[in-house]
């Protein structure tokens, strides 16, 4: 269980993201945390309740709002997610999710550095007024330098043994990615990897010059993953194709029921250019606190109770 | 059957007929990608690590293993004969089975036996125990010399460094994860 200091350190930061997000002219918007569809991605799970879902991410009904000309909203809310037990893992955990129209990930990635300087701006001066200054944020992490962009080819190319191609060939992608990829991200200021293969990116919108890749990208700090973010895929027909394959995979591995999000893709089809990204906030935390497991910064964790 | 989501420090598999404990897990999962279970385990005979990355749908058996407390009879030679209290059938371990414990080991002792395919794989001991120091060098009352520890031998036949007031007869505790001497006991 959170201690009292730690509990006003979590309030001042979900405090001061909403500020930003208001200060920027985002619309802050609430969902069903519970839903009769989630969405069909193969690898992740979603934890029934009756004969619903808990959403693994409000990603499904954020569109909708955009499709019905919401132009910037936000939202911080509590996901689920079957399974994820880990470091930097919890069942239950508070994702930030954020959507532009008009805009693609490119505007995302200046979307994160601006949050996370002002971020770190805030926490500071607050630790300062409180006479707790000797707490750093972030601590080893230099923020005011422009963020490394990296592709995932180049990545590959960088510190794995094996080439991409090779990798998705062999289906050893994630655990490249986990092994030797990810130690080296972020260790001395945030690293974007960016433009991954179409297969990993099942709501991201292909690149124009080059069909193979989705204009997809993660954000990284000290290693750890915080944020994925991507230009929307806003053909409702490929939409439609990339969750039969999806739908495919989920029934040839298990025994779960899953059914093809009708009314998203009806809304879809009013959607024209928008960008979305999802942050991991515990994650956050826990990076600014210099914290090394994410159940240092929850109110409760698993062993509480 | 046990899934890879069963994976947790302490858990014993069985791995192509072999016990493994596993000593190191972690969960790792890159966004949108698999769930990989990073897991570093023990033979729990050979001794031997073993370092993989398991999936979701990686299935393992439970290694079956069973513990019997057991008393401690006698050695004759290199057999170390131990009784079933339950039942009062007998076998023996090896001194080189028994390694380091044998330090430890008098008659009467109870201990725990742990068993894998009905073959003894290794023997728990308790935490301390008390032995008869069975020769020590008398203490020099006025050795200016410095030393504050010297060297004993226990009844059986484990040498051990301990203060200089300890003496022959005296029984002393010892540690017997470290085995080292922890305090001298008073009858």
């Amino acid at each position: 269980m959170l201690n009292t200091e730690g509990l006003h350190m979590r309030a001042a930061f979900f405090r001061l993201i909403r500020s930003f997000f208001y200060q920027q002219g985002f619309l802050e918007v609430d969902t069903p945390i519970r839903q009769p569809v989630y969405i069909p991605e193969s690898n992740i799970t979603p934890l029934a309740s009756e004969k619903e879902y808990l959403q693994t991410s409000p990603e499904l009904c954020m569109k909708r709002l955009l499709a019905a000309g919401n132009s910037k909203i936000f939202q911080i809310c509590p996901c689920f997610r079957k399974e994820e037990r880990g470091r930097l893992h919890l069942e239950e955990f508070q994702m930030l999710e954020w959507y532009r129209t008009g805009a693609d990930y490119h505007q995302l990635m200046f979307d994160c550095e601006a949050l996370l300087r002002f971020l770190i701006y805030h926490l500071q001066e607050l630790q300062v007024s409180n006479n707790i200054a000797d707490k750093p944020i972030f601590s080893g992490i230099n923020l005011d330098e422009k963020w490394e962009r990296l592709t995932v080819a180049a990545a590959f190319s960088k510190y794995s043994p094996i080439n991409l191609n090779q990798a998705l060939n062999e289906g050893r992608f994630d655990e490249i990615l986990v092994e030797c990829i990810e130690p080296h991200l972020g260790l001395t200021s945030p690293v974007f990897l960016y433009d991954y293969p179409v297969v990993l990116g099942s709501l991201a919108k292909k690149k124009a010059d080059n069909p193979t890749v989705a204009e997809r990208f993660e954000m990284y700090v000290k290693g750890v993953e915080l944020a994925n973010g991507f230009s929307e895929l806003t053909d409702a027909d490929e939409q439609r194709s990339r969750f039969v394959h999806e739908i495919a995979t989920i029934k040839a591995n298990s025994d779960r029921d899953v059914a093809m999000p009708e009314r998203f893709l009806k809304d879809l089809e009013q959607l024209d250019t928008a960008a979305g990204i999802a942050m991991g906030l515990d994650r956050l935390l826990m990076l600014a606190m210099n914290q090394q497991l994410i159940t240092e910064v929850v109110t409760f964790s698993p062993a509480d109770f | 059957m046990l899934s890879a989501s069963d994976l947790r420090k302490g858990l014993k598999v069985q791995i192509d007929g072999n016990p493994y404990i596993v000593t190191d897990f972690e969960f790792s999962k890159p966004g949108k990608g698999q769930a990989l279970y990073r897991t570093k385990m023990r033979n729990m005979i050979s001794g031997n690590q073993l370092v993989k990355t398991y999936r979701s749908n990686d299935k393992f058996e439970k290694a079956e293993l069973e513990e019997k407390k057991m008393q401690f009879l006698y050695s004759q030679g290199e057999e170390f004969h131990f009784m079933d209290t339950e039942n009062y059938e007998q076998l023996f371990l090896t001194r080189e089975q028994l390694g380091d414990n044998t330090n430890y080991l008098i008659d009467n002792m109870e201990v725990e036996l742990l068993f894998y395919d009905n073959q003894p794989i290794d023997v728990t001991l308790p935490i301390f125990v008390n032995l008869v120091v069975t020769k020590a060098d008398p203490w020099a009352k006025g050795d200016t010399s410095g030393n504050d520890t010297k060297p004993v031998t226990v009844q059986t036949g484990y040498e051990l460094q301990v203060p200089p007031f300890v003496e022959e007869g005296d029984k002393i505790q010892i540690d017997t994860r470290t085995g080292q001497y922890v305090t001298r006991v008073k009858e």
